[in-house]
């Protein structure tokens, strides 16, 4: 077929797109057996593409066009017990609305790939990129990635499959980017080959599955005081067995293409004394500031914390532990709690470390709000005077900083 | 049509042991609707007493596939399983005819599974949903629903001093059901065997999605005697309170016409959930729901072309 020979890509290129196009195309080249999705922004562009590519036979994939994001998702569950490869695609309120069956794919062990537009949550309403949506459900027991750009976005779908099929995790991925700023972003991205994708992917053959009639089992059994909370402690054991497999796919993918993942990408560490730690697009900005820094002397670092489950705290202790001040930005809020999920988990990460780093929290980019180089540089001057107090006395000024959270780019009156 | 002799030597999808109520509706609709299925079949099932009192782990009472996903999406997960069936199929990786069939009770259907429900048949899958209606959250301490007829006690529409029982009609599901214009709607009861096996016959032949809904009482809900529970889904159908009816791609036809239409009464007594209609001295309330049930059942024959007075003959 012609159309479909249009779209066949036999040698690597780099092609600009959008995120949601480097996703979709993604998926075309994963083919995966069952797609389940409802349309919502910045999502649509995903699964509108991935319609097309059905419309016109480029892929074979069963397009189930469901009436919401919870039937989305529980279709997916379904699919993905009878022995499918499937996925589902969605953003903020759609994942808000999916929460319920967030944990039930989990609980059930399905290794289901979902890329996520990062969106903010109403209300009051809002489409534009913040992380409140998946952080809301982080103890869901997906494994979560974020992408940095377009091409982590595709690079992290890839990989999404074989992290979630892997025989020793069969634990479902979220990928997310942020909701327009890469998503709509464009950006120029390396596209594998349909043969590299379809052989890094490999063919998915479940063990057991519903569509084995022969072999009848019951999905979803009634667990009670007797045996759900081992489910749910092996689900966590998964959870964390998945750092290796995460970093093994991660390398065996930068052996196809040059480009190595990890849990964690550090940025200028090798002697870093003031470190922002972040997470998504966000990364890319710390990165262009502290090449400038750099070069005034400033001993600026940054890490890149790719994995947000299984927490890569390990990373974190080694990465940070010989840092003097830490930033950590969130693009969530947790309403005084004690500061961002990353800024709270990554201080948890650190605690008992003899010479942990003074560490601050700060809230960004609420509602796809602009975080601009100048914040960023403004956060390593914050955290040079920072270092600087913290010669004096320490102690208290680790405990004080400890529980600061300072918002970035708000109005403050 | 096999004999009940014939479909009782089938295997059985539901083995004992399960731990429903003694004189549970649901299990013979469980065992009625699958055992008319020739074709190896999977089943999803919506939260509620079913999917409780079949599956405690570590034991199962299906000897069938069986998915449970949550308590409103039934109908998703199975348009998801058939998903996955179409496309492993197009690839030749499944090479054999399997048939699909939700259930869900009328909590998960009528109410919080309405829109996975209606999503589902209105995209096509082939598929069955079977409803098992007992016509309150039973499982839950027997709270209303939107299945629970006029004048009913239930836990959350308590008969008392001021207000008579449920005061709203139960919701038609048949109806709506059938207004999406999807190749084949029932309803049956679990007492009515040979409809209910052919109904299920139907609904395997056509090309799309299915739907029926069966009346399973619930003693515990009902407060009836667990010996009477088939009794009591015949005495609705005798007082024409849950008529049996099909619509065979847009045609109306009712299936049973009792000989003789048995006032409401004979179907109420026996129930404690309606013991108040029978203290109201002024005997309004019983006559309120005597005109209800009427009023339907004329719409209803109406909508069938078949003749008021009861007279045209039954099609089964």
């Amino acid at each position: 077929m012609a159309t479909t020979e249009a779209y066949r890509i036999t040698e690597r290129r780099r092609v600009t797109m959008t995120g949601a196009e480097a996703t979709a195309e993604a998926m075309r080249q994963i083919h995966p057996d069952v797609v389940a999705a409802y349309p919502i922004t910045p999502q649509t562009d995903i699964v509108m593409r991935f319609a097309r590519f059905v419309a016109d036979g480029v892929v074979q994939t069963e397009f189930v066009p469901v009436e919401s994001e919870h039937s989305a998702l529980s279709a997916v569950v379904g699919a993905s017990a009878a022995g499918a490869r499937a996925m589902t695609a969605t953003s903020g309120p759609g994942f808000a609305l999916m929460h319920e069956i967030l944990y039930v794919a989990a609980g059930y062990r399905l290794p289901i790939v979902m890329p996520v537009a990062n969106r903010a949550l109403s209300g009051p309403i809002n489409i534009h990129g913040d992380h409140s949506d998946t952080m809301g459900s982080r103890d869901a027991g997906w494994i979560h990635l974020y992408a940095e750009n377009a091409q982590e976005a595709y690079d992290d779908l890839i990989q999404a499959v074989r992290i979630a099929e892997h025989p020793e995790v069969r634990v479902p991925v979220l990928v997310g980017q942020d909701g327009f700023i890469i998503t709509h972003g464009m950006e120029i991205v390396e596209v594998l080959t349909d043969d590299e994708v379809r052989a890094f992917v490999g063919e998915y053959r479940p063990e057991r599955y519903l569509l084995d009639v022969d072999h009848p089992m019951t999905v979803g059994a009634l667990a009670l005081q007797n045996s759900y909370f081992e489910v749910k402690r092996q689900l966590a054991e998964a959870v964390r067995r998945s750092a290796r497999i995460i970093a093994d796919v991660g390398e065996e993918f930068g052996r196809l293409t040059g480009r190595y993942y990890g849990l964690t990408e550090p940025y200028r560490m090798e002697d870093a004394e003031l470190v922002i730690v972040a997470i998504g697009s966000t990364a890319g900005t710390a990165k262009d500031v502290i090449d400038e820094l750099r070069g005034r002397g400033v001993k600026a670092g940054l890490v890149k914390v790719r994995v947000f489950r299984p927490f890569p705290a390990r990373n974190l202790r080694d990465l940070l532990g010989r840092a003097r001040a830490v930033a950590v930005l969130d693009r969530a809020d947790s309403y005084a709690g004690l500061g961002g999920p990353l800024f709270a988990e990554t201080k948890a990460a650190l605690y008992g470390l003899p010479q942990a780093p003074v560490m601050t929290g700060y809230v960004y980019g609420l509602g796809g709000r602009d975080i601009t180089p100048e914040m960023i540089a403004a956060v390593y001057d914050d955290l040079g005077q920072l270092a600087e107090r913290a010669r004096a006395d320490h102690a208290a000024v680790a405990a004080e900083a400890a529980l600061s959270v300072r918002y970035l780019g708000v109005r403050e009156r | 049509m096999p004999t009940l002799k014939e479909l009782a030597r089938r295997p059985n999808p539901l083995t004992g042991g399960h731990s429903a109520c003694a004189g549970c509706g649901f299990p013979q609709a469980v065992r009625l609707v699958l055992m008319s299925i020739e074709e190896p079949v999977v089943v999803a099932g919506a939260t509620g007493c079913m999917e409780v009192t079949t599956t405690t782990y570590p034991n199962t009472a299906w000897t069938v596939p069986f998915i449970h996903n949550a308590f409103e999406n039934a109908a998703a997960t199975i348009s998801g399983v058939e998903a996955a069936y179409r496309a492993l199929r197009r690839q030749g990786k499944i090479d054999r005819e399997i048939r699909f069939v939700a259930f869900g009770g009328d909590g998960g259907t009528y109410d919080i599974g309405l829109q996975s429900l209606s999503g589902a048949v209105e995209r096509g899958h082939r598929f069955l949903y079977v409803c098992y209606d007992n016509q309150a959250y039973m499982n839950t301490g027997i709270q209303r629903s939107s299945a629970t007829p006029y004048g009913a006690s239930t836990t959350t529409s308590p008969a008392g001093e001021a207000v008579p029982g449920k005061l709203q009609r139960r919701k038609d599901l048949t109806a709506i059901l059938a207004a999406h214009g999807i190749p084949y709607v029932a309803q049956s009861t679990i007492a009515h065997w040979q409809d209910l096996t052919r109904k299920v016959r139907r609904a395997m032949e056509v090309d799309g999605p299915a739907f029926i809904n069966v009346l399973a009482p619930c003693r515990l809900g009902w407060g009836t005697d667990p010996a009477m529970t088939v009794r009591m889904a015949e005495l609705a159908a005798e007082t024409c309170a849950w008529p049996l009816f099909e619509v065979d791609h847009g045609q109306w036809h009712v299936t049973y016409v009792p000989k003789q239409k048995l006032p409401v009464e004979e179907y109420l007594r026996p129930q404690e959930r309606f013991r108040h209609v029978f203290q109201d001295k002024s005997g309004q309330l019983l006559a309120a729901i005597q005109r209800d049930v009427d009023e339907q059942w004329e719409a209803l024959l109406a909508k069938a072309g078949q003749a008021v007075d009861g007279k045209a003959a039954s099609r089964a």
